[in-house]
């Protein structure tokens, strides 16, 4: 239980998506010059993370890993390795996972799909949402639930990124920036600002 | 070669840049550039992704259903992905272990969706293979800047060689450790993105 709780605080602060590894970088550019749209955004996120990760889990632990079809196939499965097709079944498998939660949404609940609207789609090219899966699978998490504390706290993580980058440009239009700045140049040194100051959470441990 | 052609290559190296101007694929630029080989290993290897997957969906441009065109996308860039990154743990073991998840992020690179769906959807195979090198050259340039002046500055090396010489540390000068750091990757872009807007005042943007 400590370690599931741990894993989540540290991929929402310590190893943050956005400051650490610059995942999703050109959504978080592109779609952050509103708070509400970037809400939207980042809830989307979290939610696609939350579901893909773990289904990730599932088929990499049963079906790509070295020895990992012996549940099916008995022992002599034990020298099958499969992991070199990890990256087309991982993207396959979000890319169908976005197409499914979005018919969800639309179906039942009505006001989140016409709030996330355009953004489900976009996220099957995310960064960050095949980047989760990619690094659930390079830290060997031992449980899924570990991997799923892992996927919500990134996601969360993310989320944070995004909303406080879209408050700080809001404000920043009022402000004089030079000229060759102005958009993007300032974004990205707020966005390094924001970075060393995500850093100082380094070294927290529950 | 035609002056169009030629254009399909040097455009996106400066004015059309896919990093700096059209806001593409900036994750990978900036999480490997804390030295110049992985930065140099990743250019190459999207430039091969991009070239070939432009050229192949290029083909195919008639044959893709309008539809399901993501997902055609997505298995030709990740089969093509597949193979860099046999490729890379055959021969460069080290590298590939220093890039990690970034060379499978290729597949979700923007740029190369991007490219796709802008130029190879709608061209002839030899200009999108044209596009596709020109682009990634553009994207070159930008990641061996970055990486140039972190490794220079934060470790003092390029290449693994060390460059500043001995008698400089002697007097009192250290690494700058700042540099190694994430968040310096964007205020190194953000300065790229400074110094070419200043020369090229059209890409300005009105705030």
């Amino acid at each position: 239980m400590e370690d599931i709780l741990n894993i989540f605080v540290k991929s929402i602060f310590i190893d943050n998506m956005i400051f650490a590894y610059f995942l999703g970088m050109c959504s978080y550019l592109a779609v952050s010059k509103t708070v509400p749209t970037a809400t939207g955004l980042g809830i989307a996120v979290i939610f696609v993370l939350g579901i893909t990760v773990p289904v990730n889990y599932l088929i990499e632990n049963f079906l790509l890993k070295k020895g990992a079809l012996d549940w099916i196939l008995g022992a002599s499965a034990a020298e099958i390795d499969l992991s070199f097709l990890s990256f087309i079944m991982f993207i396959a498998v979000i890319a169908s996972m976005v197409q499914l939660v979005e018919m969800v949404v639309e179906k039942f609940a009505p006001a989140l799909y016409s709030e996330l609207g355009i953004f489900l789609p976009l996220i099957a090219v995310n960064c960050a949402i095949l980047g989760g899966a990619l690094f659930m699978q390079e830290r060997e998490y031992t449980s899924i639930a570990e991997a799923t504390s892992f996927a919500l706290g990134s996601g969360l993580g993310w989320f944070l990124a995004i909303v406080g980058i879209a408050a700080i440009r809001e404000k920043i239009r009022y402000s004089n920036v030079p000229a060759p700045l102005r958009g993007l140049g300032i974004t990205f040194i707020v966005t390094g600002l924001m970075g060393i100051a995500f850093m100082s959470f380094m070294g927290i441990k529950l | 070669m035609s002056t169009k052609n030629l254009k399909l290559l040097s455009d996106p190296i400066n004015l059309n840049n896919p990093i700096t101007v059209q806001v593409l694929g900036i994750c990978s630029a900036l999480a490997v550039t804390v030295k110049l080989e992985p930065a140099v290993v990743l250019s190459i290897s999207v430039l091969f992704v991009l070239a070939f997957a432009n050229v192949i969906i290029s083909v195919l441009r008639n044959t893709i259903p309008s539809r399901i065109r993501i997902i055609v996308q997505l298995v030709v860039i990740a089969a093509l992905v597949i193979l860099v990154d046999q490729v890379l743990k055959a021969y460069s073991y080290e590298v590939s272990k220093q890039l990690s998840v970034f060379v499978g992020l290729i597949i979700t690179n923007c740029i190369i969706m991007g490219r796709l769906e802008a130029f190879a959807l709608g061209n002839k195979p030899w200009p999108s293979f044209l596009d596709g090198v020109g682009n990634s050259a553009g994207y070159a340039i930008i990641l061996i800047i970055i990486a140039f002046f972190r490794e220079l500055l934060g470790s003092g090396t390029l290449w693994g060689i060390q460059v500043i010489p001995d008698s400089f540390y002697e007097m009192g000068y250290t690494n700058n450790g700042f540099m190694i750091l994430p968040p310096m990757a964007l205020i190194v872009v953000a300065i790229i993105i400074w110094v070419q807007r200043s020369k090229s005042r059209e890409l300005i943007e009105a705030n």
